[in-house]
């Protein structure tokens, strides 16, 4: 068993987080979250209608998950907090990922803005977990600002090319003692294995899932992908090589 | 950077578009087809007779594209006519001027039954439709109706005349989210002739209304060119330049491109130019490919059977129980239509035909804030 992840004081289950948008059903999306043993979901609040008859999407998310609402569709500060005000208005409690996008060709987060809302956010006593492009200056202000956890991109939304910012994001894993969640980007089961590898502490994951041919089982391979990847950084995976070591060294003799 | 896209419009007048086309051999479309990112010039590739006998690999990438950017997922709205008072004399609108039909503003109780009846099947979406008058439908009765319309719908739409940047942002304030906008026919010549007469004659005014929208802060725009007026690839390759210009310079809005296509209207108005579903298919591919994060609608105008064909190749949106008279909800004195629409499905019908199609119905995709 890998050890407990925890968040703001809270106990998470799985280290494998579920977006709940691009599913063909709701019910495929609940029965891709149960079978993926997803603690926390994320859902976006400009999708969730009180007064819908049948199909409110929060009836089909179990009730032993946490519900971390998105801001998607905001475009700056202010609207990301309006957003988030309105979503713990209606019911969704105070996890909060914090969204702003003002571009919608790339959607690429607006880091600037993004902090400026978790400052407003932290401070009204949300769970505030922000998207952002990965950037170590702006993830310690987040830090400072309050959030929970910081949640770099691996590659832009919906292109499933995976930890493209590796790099960048192993810096915030490694300077950032939040924990550090892989939000976007994640195309593949061995891509959310190898976030987890490099000390990622979860991996959140929408597209790959919600369009696969079959979503209930690619969750649960993202599932499991997770479990492994975290289960070999805390054995200390061996560091890859540069070079063939010889079994007999040049420096030997020295002992 | 040009200033507006009235100057990209300018780069085209004098293309030699028949030229164009003559020249694209089948590798041609081979190489668009393996490429991740479009220039202007593939996207022209695509559109050309060439491209018509790809139709099938461009389905299937139109479909990738759509999966990934959009997942199984289709939007809904309701149009609802405010007005059919016009001042223009478009030969192919049913509100034309000279058409003698009766002439009818809802009062706003008459607004509260329709909004009450299309609020009923849950679709939170909605577009207001009025007739070019600044008469008899102003902006202020434009700003009651959509004040009035927020209690019950979270994304109030607008497809009316073309108003200035500053009172695009009256109507922003009201409640409104979003702004249709057709040029009808990009092609200058074509447009003076057919808007000889009435405040639409202004080709510019219309052709940068979603430009002063977007500076107002319209969250979505959507646009495009009537089909059947004019030579539909060379209508929809500058409805793509435009949209790609407008999501070039006003990054945070959310794009639309429309392809409403002629059909037979009150005045009995024959297109010039018409065009088969297998063109109409092409120019919803190409435009995909083009610009893979655009919505895509298609609205009642279609029928059934091809708007669910059409849902694999790349459409986000759909209309649905639409009345295109003003009062068509609930009044008994309902207008004359603004055009027949070819799906005549209830909303509970065109949902399920999109839970066939294995995608979900999307009643609701914005909180108005």
């Amino acid at each position: 068993m890998a050890n407990q992840l925890i968040i703001a004081g809270q106990p998470v289950r799985s280290r494998f987080f579920l977006g709940t948008g691009k599913f063909a059903s709701y019910k495929i999306m609940q029965e891709a979250i149960v079978s993926s043993g997803a603690h926390i979901v994320t859902v976006a609040l400009r999708r969730i209608d009180p007064q819908a008859k049948d199909d409110n999407i929060l009836e089909y998310i179990p009730k032993d998950c946490i519900v971390m609402a998105n801001t998607s569709g905001a475009r700056d500060a202010q609207e990301a907090i309006r957003v988030a005000r309105l979503a713990r208005a209606l019911g969704c409690g105070n996890w909060i990922k914090i969204e702003v996008i003002p571009d919608n060709k790339y959607l690429l987060p607006d880091n600037a803005q993004t902090i400026l809302a978790a400052e407003v956010l932290a401070k009204e006593g949300f769970i505030v977990m922000p998207y952002v492009n990965p950037d170590l200056a702006d993830a310690r202000r987040l830090r400072d600002a309050g959030a929970a956890s910081i949640m770099p991109l691996g590659a832009p939304i919906g292109t499933n090319k995976g930890l493209r910012t590796r790099e960048l994001i192993k810096i915030l894993i490694e300077e950032i003692e939040l924990p550090i969640v892989v939000d976007a980007g994640i195309g593949r089961p061995s891509h959310a294995a190898q976030a987890m590898e490099i000390g990622a502490a979860a991996v959140l994951v929408n597209t790959a899932v919600a369009t696969s041919d079959d979503p209930i089982l690619i969750a649960r391979a993202f599932s499991l992908a997770v479990e492994a990847g975290r289960l070999a950084y805390e054995s200390g995976v061996s560091p890859i090589k540069e070079s063939a070591r010889a079994s007999s060294p040049l420096t030997g003799f020295l002992r | 950077m040009p200033k507006t896209f009235y100057e990209q419009i300018e780069r085209f007048e004098r293309f030699d578009f028949a030229d164009f086309f003559s020249r694209v051999k089948p590798e041609d479309v081979e190489r668009v087809l393996n490429k991740d990112s479009l220039l202007e010039s593939d996207f022209l590739v695509l559109l050309s007779p060439a491209a018509f006998d790809y139709l099938e690999a461009l389905a299937q990438k139109a479909k990738r594209i759509t999966l990934g950017n959009f997942g199984r997922v289709i939007q809904f709205y309701a149009p609802l006519y405010l007005s059919n008072y016009c001042e223009n004399d478009c030969s192919y609108c049913g509100f034309k001027h000279s058409n003698p039909i009766a002439r009818k503003r809802l009062s706003l109780i008459e607004l509260q039954q329709e909004a009450e009846e299309i609020a009923k099947s849950g679709i939170r979406q909605i577009l207001l439709l009025t007739g070019e008058s600044r008469a008899k439908s102003p902006l202020s009765y434009i700003k009651e109706c959509v004040s009035i319309l927020k209690q019950s719908f979270s994304m109030i739409s607008l497809e009316i005349y073309p108003l200035s940047a500053d009172e695009y942002a009256q109507l922003i304030a009201s409640g409104a989210c979003g702004l249709t906008i057709y040029q009808e026919t990009y092609d200058r010549r074509l447009y003076a002739q057919l808007h000889g007469q009435g405040p639409k004659s202004d080709y510019c005014f219309r052709l940068e209304a979603s430009e002063r929208a977007a500076q107002a802060g319209m969250r979505q725009i959507n646009i495009g060119a009537l089909l059947g007026l004019s030579d539909f690839r060379k209508e929809v390759f500058l409805t793509g330049l435009q949209a790609h210009w407008l999501e070039r310079n006003y990054p945070d809005i959310e794009l639309g491109v429309s392809f409403p296509r002629i059909q037979p209207q009150v005045g009995n108005f024959s297109p010039s130019c018409p065009l088969s579903d297998r063109d109409l298919a092409q120019a919803i591919v190409a435009t995909r490919i083009f610009l893979p994060r655009v919505g895509i609608t298609i609205s009642t105008r279609e029928s059934k059977e091809l708007r669910g064909n059409l849902i694999g190749l790349g459409l986000t949106r759909l209309s649905a129980g639409s009345r295109t008279q003003v009062g068509g909800y609930t009044l008994s004195d309902k207008t004359e239509g603004q055009f027949d629409i070819a799906d005549t499905s209830t909303i509970e019908e065109v949902r399920q035909m999109v839970c066939r199609k294995g995608c979900q119905p999307v009643f609701k995709d914005w909180q108005n804030l």
